[in-house]
């Protein structure tokens, strides 16, 4: 019985949430928006015994990702209600198009349950056991069948870090540097001028 | 009792949800990238439900990976965000036609 409130309550957060992150206004409450979506998901997961994925999604998601978020609406300096200016003329074609989504998502959901599509043989290998907890469970089955695919991730990553500093990276900052040379070449002649400015005249510098 | 349907469910409304934020918030690509992590979410939640309920791990193994692709995804669209916000100053992206080739 409580996992089904449990279910009930942690998915209706999550559509709320989910809805909020879309029709707020601004784009900060949609950041904290996301980040409750996020923390009502782990819940989902770990209700059907998925801990480690649950984990992941608070680090990942809510510690670094939408951390960034966070950073990057906030550091931009942008009329936010000039970009919403479509919003209200696409709303009626929007609704009625997630509607019918979510009509044929859900038929297909009903023709499978009453279909006899196979959905997924399981060979045995990665059976869930109640022996070994969950994290353990998948590091064997990471580390072992899918650690090729786990270095490929690895690799996602790293390229997605340098691209991102060489996207942003700004190269006017090296061209403060000290010039050594520059300041010994400079003599008096070039850097220092007399002037005998008028009485209550400045001096153009 | 809570059965796979109920997570299928959940995770297709999320899912129309991120569609329907990418179709309203056409301009604000913010709000765009964030529509784009909730799709993420809802394939997440799909394979871990059907990985729970079919007894085989492999569907969290996938959702990790999905994760790990997300977060690069985030990463590099906000870094190509920055680059056009330097640019021309605004992130109205609705009529983005200089990368014309």
């Amino acid at each position: 019985m409580i996992q089904v409130i449990a279910f009930y309550l942690f998915s209706s957060i999550v559509i709320a949430a989910a809805a909020m992150v879309i029709f707020s206004r601004n784009p900060v409450h949609s950041v904290l928006w996301l980040i409750v979506a996020f923390f009502n998901a782990a819940g989902l997961m770990v209700l059907v015994g998925a801990e480690f994925i649950a984990m992941l999604l608070v680090i990942v998601y809510v510690g670094a990702v939408a951390v960034l978020f966070l950073f990057v609406v906030m550091m931009l300096d942008i009329d936010f209600a000039e970009l919403r200016a479509g919003f209200m003329k696409n709303l009626p074609l929007g609704i009625l198009l997630a509607i019918v989504l979510v009509c044929e998502l859900i038929l297909g959901l009903g023709a499978y349950q009453a279909g006899k599509v196979e959905l997924g043989t399981p060979d045995g290998k990665a059976a869930i056991t109640d022996q070994v907890p969950n994290i353990e469970a998948m590091g064997q089955l990471l580390y072992t069948k899918y650690v090729f695919l786990f270095e490929a991730a690895g690799l996602i990553l790293l390229v997605a870090m340098i691209g991102a500093i060489v996207l942003t990276h700004r190269k006017t900052f090296s061209q403060r540097r000290q010039n050594i040379g520059q300041q010994v070449r400079r003599r008096p002649e070039e850097s220092i001028r007399n002037e005998q400015p008028e009485v209550g005249q400045g001096v153009e510098i | 009792m809570i059965g796979i349907e109920h997570y299928l469910v959940v995770s297709s409304i999320l899912f129309v949800m991120g569609v329907l934020g990418i179709f309203l918030n056409r301009k604000n690509v913010i709000i765009i990238l964030m529509a784009i992590e909730l799709i993420l979410l809802a394939v997440n939640i799909n394979l871990v439900a059907f990985s729970a309920f079919l007894g085989d791990l492999t569907g969290q193994i996938f959702a990790m990976f999905v994760l790990t692709v997300a977060a690069g995804e985030a990463a590099i669209g906000l870094a190509i965000l920055m680059i056009y916000f330097r640019g021309r100053g605004t992130i109205a992206v609705d009529d983005v036609n200089r990368m014309k080739g």
